[in-house]
C-alpha cells in the first residue's frame, strides 16, 4: 500500500532527480564517499521502504551535543555511528580529520547527522543551529538524534534532501536504534570469518555483508579512536577511548623485550636441533646447514631424513629404535612447537596468532605440571621406594606366568590337547621368561640411578615424563608382547582356517584339532589387554595435553566477547510513538566449537588407537603395535 | 502491545503463547513449555534410591548410597541446565533478522540469530515423528550458489512442539513482516 506507492513515486520522479533514483541491488555501491561537501552525495542509494538502522555506541549515549561521524552502508540501509564531534569546531578541520582517517583506514567515514542532548539549554537556538549544519555537511539521509535529559526515550529523524513532490509520502524514514558496545565489537572476532582474510594494499573496500560489515567498520577505524580529550587537537571527539587511550605498561615492555628474546631463543633452539641431528650423523655438512637460522624448514627436513633407516644404514638399529620410542616423538614435537612460537616472524592473521598463543600456554602449563611432579617424586625418597618395589613385582609376575604355562602344558580345565605342540610352545615361552628374569636381575643395581635421572626429565614437561613412563612399560613388558605376537599369529591363522572351512563345516565333521591354541591365546590376551589399556590411556593423555587449545579456552572463559559466534539483540523499553531501541550484544562461541576450531595438530596417533579399532584388532587377530608405525601421519 | 493465549502441544500439554508487538517492524513470540512435574521427579528419585539400597544390601558398602545421592543430584542439575527448556522465544525484526532464544530451567539462555539477507522464507512443514504426522514451523535459508535453492532448513519451537493452530498465528505474523522484504524486489 504505502510502501508500493513510495516505490512508484520514486520511479516517477523527473529527469532532474535521476541521480538519486534507487539503484538495482546488484550494482556495486561506491563505499568511499568523497568528503561530504558539494552536490548530491554519491552514497545516496538505499533500498526504499527498508527500515533505517542506526548503530549507536553506548559510550556516546551520555555525550554532549554535536555531530555524528560514521559510515553509511546503503545496501542494508544502516548508519554505523563511530564518534561524536563536539562544539566548538571549524568545519574545514573536521573535513580534514575525516579525510585523514579515511586514508589511514580505507573506510568511508563521513558526517552522518547531528546529536542533541538537551540538558539545560533552551531548545530553540540549538535546534536552528543544528539544522543549519545540515547545509554545510550534506549527507543523504541526514540523521537527527535527540535525547531529553532524564528521559529514556529518544527521538530520531532521518530526512532526505530530495523530498518527492507527492504529498502522500514524507521525506522521512522509520528509524530503528541499535546500541552496541564499541570496545567489545572492536576486539571481537567473528567465527566464521565473514570478511576476506587477506587485506591487500589495493583492496580498498570492506567487502563484508550483513552485520559483519558493522564489525569490520569498527575494527578498521582504529585511527579515529586514537585521539582522546586530553590531546590538544583541533577537533574534540567522543568515543570509547576518549577518556584516555587504553594501554598497559607491562604489555608495552613485553612487546619491546619480545624482539631480542625471540632472536636469542631461536638461536638456542637451532643449536639444539643441530646437536641432536649431529648425534645421529657425525658429518660436518649438517652442522653447517643448521646454523642458517632461515633454513629451519630444511633443517627439519634433514632431521627427518636422518631418521629414515635407508639413508644411514650403518647406524640403522639406533635410528630405528630412536624413531619408535614415544619420548623422542614427544621431544621432537615440543621442539617444533617452540621453534614456531619463538620465530621472529610476526603472525600473519588472527588464526596464526591464536595458534602461537595456544602453543605457548600449553608448553608453560606442561612445564609447570612437570615441576610439580618432580617435587613430589623427590620428596620422601619415593624414587628409592619405587626402585625397591620394582624387582619383587617383576619376580612375582614371572612366577605367575610360569604357573600359568605349567597349567596349560598339562590338562587345562580337563581338556585333552595335543601334548607335543603344548610342550614345544610351553618350553619356548618358559625360556623367554627365564631370559627376562635374568636380565632384570642384571639391571637391578642400576635401576635407582636410572629412575632418578629419568625423574629429572620431568622438568621438560609432564608429557615428556608420561612418554618416558610409557616407554618403560613397553620395554619391561616386552616379553609378554612377544607371547602375544606368537599367540596372535596362530590365532589369526586359525581364524582364516575357520572362515575358509565354514562351508565344509556345515554338515561335515567337527574338527577338534583347531581348538587347541584357543585357550592359550585368550588367557595371554587378558594380560596383554591390561598393558595395552594402560599404554593407550597414557598416549591419549599425552595427546590431550598436546592438542588442547588452552589459551583459546581461557580466553573464552575470561573474555567471552573476543571469540564471537554471532550477535544477539534485546529490545529495550519501548513507548508508542518513539523509535524502537535495540541492544546488540555479542554471542560467544560455544566451548566445543572453540576446541574444534583451534585444536593444535597432535602427533597423529589418536585415530589409530581408538577403543573401537582396538577391540576390532583384538577380535580379528590383527597385530597391535605399541609404538608409532612409520606410516602414521606426522605433524 | 501484549497478548497471551493458551494452546496445546502435540502430546496434549498446555502451552502459553505470549505475543508482543513492539512496532510494525518488530514482533516477539514467547512459548512457555509445561514445567517439570513433581510426580515424575519423585518417581525417578525413588527408583534410583531403591536400586542403590538393593545394591547396598548385596555388597554391604555404604559408598553405594552416597554415590546414589551424588548421582541423583548431578543428574538433576544436568537435566535442568542442559535438557529442560522452559521458554522458547522468536524475535523477528524487519530488515535485521530473526532471533531464536531458548531459556533452560536453570536460567541458561542460548541464542541464535539469522540475518534477514539469508532468510528465504518461513513455512509450515509436515514431518513424521514416531507414529504421528506433525506440523512444525521452519525457516528456509538461501543458497549462496543457487538463487532459487534452499541451503538449510532451521526448525523452530522444537521442544515446545505446538499444534497447528498456534503455528498458524505465528506464521501469519511472520509473513506480514517478511512481506516488507519481498515488496521492493517485486516493485522494482
Amino acid at each position: 500500500m504505502g510502501l508500493v506507492s513510495r516505490g512508484t513515486a520514486a520511479a516517477g520522479l523527473g529527469p532532474a532527480r535521476a541521480a538519486v533514483r534507487p539503484r538495482p541491488p546488484d550494482a556495486v555501491p561506491n563505499l568511499i564517499s568523497t568528503p561530504p561537501p558539494e552536490g548530491a552525495a554519491p552514497g545516496s542509494s538505499r533500498v526504499p521502504s527498508m527500515v533505517l538502522k542506526a548503530f549507536f555506541p553506548t559510550c556516546c549515549a551520555s555525550a554532549d551535543s554535536g555531530l555524528l561521524v560514521g559510515r553509511w552502508v546503503p545496501e542494508q540501509s544502516s548508519a554505523v555511528v563511530l564518534a561524536v564531534v563536539h562544539f566548538p569546531f571549524i568545519p574545514i578541520q573536521v573535513k580534514e580529520l575525516l579525510a585523514q582517517v579515511q586514508q589511514a583506514s580505507r573506510v568511508g567515514v563521513a558526517v552522518l547527522g547531528t546529536w542533541c542532548h538537551r540538558r539545560q539549554e533552551p531548545e530553540e537556538s540549538l535546534g536552528h543551529f543544528l539544522e543549519g549544519l545540515g547545509a554545510i555537511f550534506s549527507h543523504e539521509p541526514w540523521l537527527q538524534l535527540c535525547r531529553e535529559r532524564g528521559s529514556k526515550f529518544w527521538s530520531c529523524k532521518a530526512t532526505h534532501r530530495q523530498v518527492p513532490t507527492c504529498p502522500a509520502t514524507s521525506g522521512e524514514d522509520q528509524v530503528m536504534l541499535v546500541f552496541y558496545d564499541q570496545r567489545k565489537v572492536l576486539l571481537s572476532q567473528l567465527h566464521p570469518p565473514a570478511a576476506l582474510p587477506d587485506r591487500q594494499a589495493g583492496d580498498a573496500t570492506a567487502s563484508a555483508v550483513g552485520l559483519a560489515a558493522v564489525f569490520d567498520t569498527v575494527a578498521r577505524s582504529e585511527a579515529l579512536f586514537r585521539s582522546d580529550w586530553f590531546d590538544e587537537g583541533p577537533v574534540r571527539l567522543s568515543h570509547w577511548q576518549s577518556e584516555g587511550v587504553e594501554a598497559s605498561i607491562l604489555v608495552e615492555l613485553a612487546k619491546w623485550a619480545a624482539g631480542p628474546i625471540c632472536l636469542l631463543l631461536t638461536c638456542l633452539l637451532s643449536l639444539v636441533s643441530a646437536a641432536s641431528a649431529c648425534r645421529i650423523c657425525p658429518s660436518g655438512g649438517c652442522c653447517f646447514a643448521a646454523f642458517q637460522a632461515q633454513d629451519r624448514a630444511r633443517l627439519h627436513g634433514s632431521l627427518h631424513g636422518f631418521m629414515r633407516p635407508t639413508r644411514m644404514f650403518k647406524l640403522w638399529p639406533l635410528s630405528f629404535v630412536w624413531s619408535k620410542l614415544s619420548t623422542c616423538e614427544q621431544l621432537r614435537h615440543r621442539l617444533e612447537q617452540l621453534t614456531l612460537v619463538f620465530s621472529t616472524q610476526k603472525a600473519k592473521n588472527p588464526t596464526q596468532l591464536m595458534r602461537k598463543a595456544n602453543m605457548l600456554v600449553s608448553v608453560l602449563l606442561d612445564v609447570a605440571l612437570g615441576l610439580v611432579l618432580l617435587s613430589w617424586l623427590h620428596r620422601k625418597d619415593r624414587i628409592g621406594q619405587l626402585a625397591d618395589a620394582l624387582i619383587p613385582v617383576a619376580d612375582h609376575v614371572a612366577e605367575e606366568l610360569q604357573h600359568l604355562l605349567q597349567w596349560l602344558m598339562g590338562a587345562p580345565a580337563g581338556l585333552k590337547m595335543n601334548r607335543a605342540l603344548d610342550q614345544v610352545l610351553g618350553r619356548f615361552f618358559l625360556y623367554h621368561i627365564h631370559l627376562w628374569i635374568g636380565y632384570i636381575h642384571l639391571m637391578s643395581p642400576f635401576i635407582e640411578c636410572i629412575l632418578w635421572h629419568v625423574g629429572l626429565s620431568a622438568c621438560l614437561g609432564l608429557t615428556v615424563a608420561l612418554s618416558i613412563l610409557s616407554d618403560i612399560i613397553a620395554l619391561l613388558t616386552f616379553h609378554i608382547y612377544c607371547f602375544y605376537v606368537y599367540g596372535a599369529r596362530l590365532y589369526c591363522l586359525k581364524i582364516y582356517g575357520l572362515s575358509s572351512l565354514w562351508r565344509l563345516f556345515r554338515g561335515k565333521k567337527w574338527n577338534v584339532l583347531r581348538q587347541r591354541v584357543d585357550s592359550c591365546s585368550y588367557d595371554l590376551d587378558q594380560l596383554r589387554l591390561l598393558v595395552v589399556t594402560v599404554q593407550g590411556l597414557i598416549h591419549l593423555l599425552v595427546d590431550l595435553v598436546n592438542s588442547l587449545p588452552l589459551y583459546s579456552l581461557g580466553l573464552r572463559l575470561c573474555r567471552p566477547y573476543r571469540l564471537a559466534a554471532g550477535v544477539k539483540f534485546r529490545v529495550l523499553e519501548h513507548e508508542a510513538g518513539s523509535p524502537l531501541r535495540l541492544l546488540m550484544q555479542i554471542n560467544p562461541l560455544s566451548y566445543s566449537r572453540v576446541v574444534h576450531t583451534y585444536r593444535l595438530p597432535s602427533c597423529g596417533c589418536h585415530p589409530k588407537h581408538s577403543w573401537g579399532s582396538l577391540c576390532r584388532k583384538l577380535f580379528f587377530g590383527e597385530l597391535i603395535y605399541p609404538w608409532r608405525q612409520r606410516g602414521d601421519k606426522q605433524d | 502491545m501484549e497478548d497471551e493465549q493458551s494452546f496445546s502441544d502435540i502430546c496434549g500439554g498446555r502451552l502459553a503463547l505470549q505475543r508482543r508487538y513492539y512496532s510494525p517492524s518488530c514482533r516477539e513470540f514467547c512459548l512457555s513449555c509445561p514445567r517439570i512435574s513433581l510426580r515424575s521427579l519423585t518417581a525417578v528419585t525413588c527408583t534410583v534410591w531403591l536400586a542403590a539400597y538393593g545394591l547396598f544390601t548385596l555388597c554391604e558398602n555404604s559408598m553405594v548410597l552416597s554415590a546414589a545421592i551424588f548421582i541423583t543430584l548431578l543428574g538433576l542439575l544436568g537435566y535442568l541446565h542442559f535438557v529442560k527448556i522452559d521458554q522458547e522465544t522468536l524475535l523477528i525484526i524487519d530488515s535485521l533478522g530473526i532471533q531464536m532464544t531458548s531459556s533452560y530451567a536453570s536460567g541458561k539462555e542460548s541464542t541464535t540469530f539469522i540475518e534477514m539477507g539469508k532468510v528465504k522464507d518461513v513455512v509450515i512443514n509436515e514431518a513424521i515423528y514416531m507414529q504421528k504426522v506433525i506440523y512444525y514451523l521452519c525457516i528456509l535459508l538461501k543458497d549462496p550458489v543457487e538463487p532459487h535453492g534452499v541451503s538449510q532448513v532451521v526448525p523452530l519451537f522444537q521442544s515446545a512442539k505446538p499444534r497447528l493452530d498456534c503455528l498458524i498465528e505465528v506464521y501469519k505474523s511472520c509473513q506480514e513482516i517478511l512481506a516488507h522484504q519481498k515488496a521492493p524486489s517485486t516493485s522494482l
